[in-house]
């Protein structure tokens, strides 16, 4: 089994998002970058395939040399190899041509995403990959698992969930509940430092699209209170005053 | 051309596909095309009709859903269509950037709002979990459009519908579905228009009635904070914020919850935010629009009756 795992790099779940040169770029002063927490699962479940079934692990990320930090931390926490795409992730189109174009060179049997960067939240790249290189595509999945040459998952679906069996290849990604994430010990740490990490140079890709500017969601006015005694006034005022239910 | 992707529910359409429908009469002025996969109930193709869609597309000869096969008829069907509008679903989800690649389209998902096009073709989609929103300018004439359900209010543009059949001939099933198991009468939480939601505060498990009640009586879903469904207390299906599921309802009360930023990430683009909380100092009143400081084991019954009177 060759698993490929696409990781995203992200600021962590605390970071309060500003954004700076009149709103068109996202503010990294002071931020901590961490692996996406979803590819965090996906790169943890990667390992227990290839644990089971032999093979290896290789991580992929579009992204500059800032990422190179979180990307040993993966190393760290198991993957066997990385590969770095030397480019800004100008948006999940675009990543995901780039990351189609290295697994097609590389020929993986998996290729695991998150559900979702929690930047920038597109959700995009399984189904992206999934078309590009013509596999199935199976998203937020909360059970994975290889046996004879099959995958298996079990998947979140609007109102409940379903199992799912694919052939090999396939592409899949990683929804909460899946694993618990694998943390990196002392023996990983020093083993990360040797393993392999390649940079390669990003394929021409046409513009998909362009971020032009970004906003905070507007502040909430404070917060009208209510008597506890008195709860029913409440209620009142939601359906007359709000007309919410 | 505009277009829409139908998903539907044992032929029944949901409120987000009718969202869909509702932009994309906005943006086209008429003349919406929808394809949807296996015949809708008698009287749904009129639900579409309602909000401005002319023409569906039934197709027929695949099976359950499946991203790559349902993704291809979508595409066929539409090859003209350049603007093509998706719910935000977990379907919607799977099969947009699929549909993206076949018609070399721009994709955009989350998109919140209609477009502006004074200066090309530029959206608005949330970003960073909840704490942020973006625009941005769509550079392919294609466009693939995925909408948060509960962002784009529905309008009615009545219009007369045609049906049209079709068949895919050789699906290639490379997956199988081999179990389902849905939460049967439950209104998904993404779509719910109200959410009752409760943390740590409610002590344990056995403290849910309460919650489930007044989200009963309200038609609304029930959600949780993420140590609630670590502890198991409720289904991991439940739990919001930032690695949890994102929603928008149109009000959200919150109890016993005391609003970590990733528990805000999830539910503040919530319209109308209630939260019940005995902490006065809880940072979720921050968030908050209306809220009652106190015990929830006091406040709840209250609400519950105040809300069945209101109700009735
Ligand atoms: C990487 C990461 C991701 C995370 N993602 C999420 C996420 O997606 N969603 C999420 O929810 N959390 C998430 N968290 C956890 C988050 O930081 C908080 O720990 C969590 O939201 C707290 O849950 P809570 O409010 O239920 O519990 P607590 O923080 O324990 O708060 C309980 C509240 O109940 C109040 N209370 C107690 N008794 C009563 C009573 N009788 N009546 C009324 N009020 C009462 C208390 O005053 C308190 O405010 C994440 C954390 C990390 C590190
Ligand atoms: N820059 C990137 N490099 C590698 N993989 C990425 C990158 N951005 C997103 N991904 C992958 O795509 C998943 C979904 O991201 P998105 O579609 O941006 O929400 C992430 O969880 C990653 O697995």
């Amino acid at each position: 089994m060759k698993i490929l795992v696409c990781m995203s790099v992200v600021p962590d779940t605390t970071t309060k998002i500003t954004f700076t040169d009149n709103n068109t770029k996202f503010n990294t002063a002071g931020v901590q970058f961490i692996i996406n927490p979803y590819d965090e699962l996906s790169l943890t479940k990667a390992l227990d395939i290839t644990e089971k079934n032999g093979g290896t692990v290789t991580v992929a990320t579009v992204g500059l040399a800032e990422a190179d930090a979180v990307i040993r931390k993966a190393l760290a926490i198991g993957a066997n190899d990385a590969i770095r795409i030397n480019a800004e992730p100008l948006d999940g189109q675009y990543v995901a041509e780039q990351l189609a174009y290295v697994i097609n060179e590389g020929g993986y049997d998996m290729v695991l995403t998150g559900r979702e960067s929690i930047d920038y939240n597109g959700g995009q790249v399984c189904g992206l990959l999934g078309a590009l290189l013509k596999w199935p595509s199976i998203n937020v999945c909360t059970k994975m698992e290889v046996i004879d040459g099959k995958a298996h998952f079990e998947r979140d679906i609007d109102g409940g969930r379903e199992t799912v069996t694919s052939i090999l290849p396939v592409v899949a990604s990683a929804q909460k509940d899946l694993c618990e994430p694998r943390i990196p010990n002392m023996k990983g740490i020093m083993a990360a430092r040797t393993k392999p990490l390649n940079i390669v140079a990003p394929i021409a890709i046409d513009s998909f699209g362009q971020y032009s500017t970004f906003e905070n969601p507007i502040a909430k006015q404070a917060v009208r209170l209510f008597d506890a005694q008195n709860a029913a006034q409440l209620i009142e005022v939601l359906k007359n005053e709000a007309k919410v239910i | 051309m505009t277009g829409i992707y139908a998903e539907n529910s044992e032929g029944v359409f949901k409120k987000a596909v009718l969202e869909a429908a509702s932009y994309a009469s906005q943006i086209s002025g008429g003349n919406v095309t929808a394809v949807c996969v296996g015949m809708p109930k008698d009287g749904e193709a009129e639900k579409l009709a309602k909000y401005g869609v002319n023409k569906l597309i039934v197709v027929e000869g695949l099976n359950a859903f499946d991203a790559l096969n349902y993704g291809r008829a979508v595409a066929a069907n539409l090859q003209n269509v350049k603007n093509l509008i998706i719910a935000n679903t977990y379907e919607g989800k799977a099969i947009a950037p699929r549909i993206a690649v076949l018609q070399a389209a721009s994709l955009a998902t989350n998109v919140v709002e209609l477009p502006n096009t004074t200066n090309g073709f530029s959206i608005k989609r949330g970003v960073f979990s909840g704490k942020g929103f973006a625009h941005v300018q769509l550079s392919r004439e294609n466009k693939v459009i995925a909408i948060t359900p509960n962002s784009i209010e529905l309008k009615e543009n009545p219009v007369s519908i045609n049906i049209e059949k079709t068949t895919v001939s050789s699906p290639e099933n490379l997956t199988q579905i081999t179990g389902i198991n849905k939460a049967a009468g439950k209104i998904p939480l993404t779509e719910a228009e109200v959410v009752v939601s409760a943390g740590r505060g409610m002590k344990g498990p056995e403290n849910w009635g309460m919650v489930e009640e007044l989200a009963q009586i309200l038609g609304g879903a029930t959600a949780c904070s993420k140590p609630v469904s670590d502890m198991d207390w409720r289904p991991h299906s439940e739990h919001v914020g930032q690695t949890g599921i994102t929603i928008k309802p149109n009000l959200y009360i919150a109890i016993g919850i005391s609003g970590a930023i990733q528990h805000l990430a999830g539910v503040s683009s919530s319209k109308v935010i209630v939260v019940i909380n005995k902490d006065p100092e809880a940072p979720f009143f921050k968030a908050a629009d209306y809220g009652i400081v106190g015990d929830a084991f006091e406040v709840l019954p209250q609400l519950i009756a105040a809300a069945k009177a209101a109700k009735n």
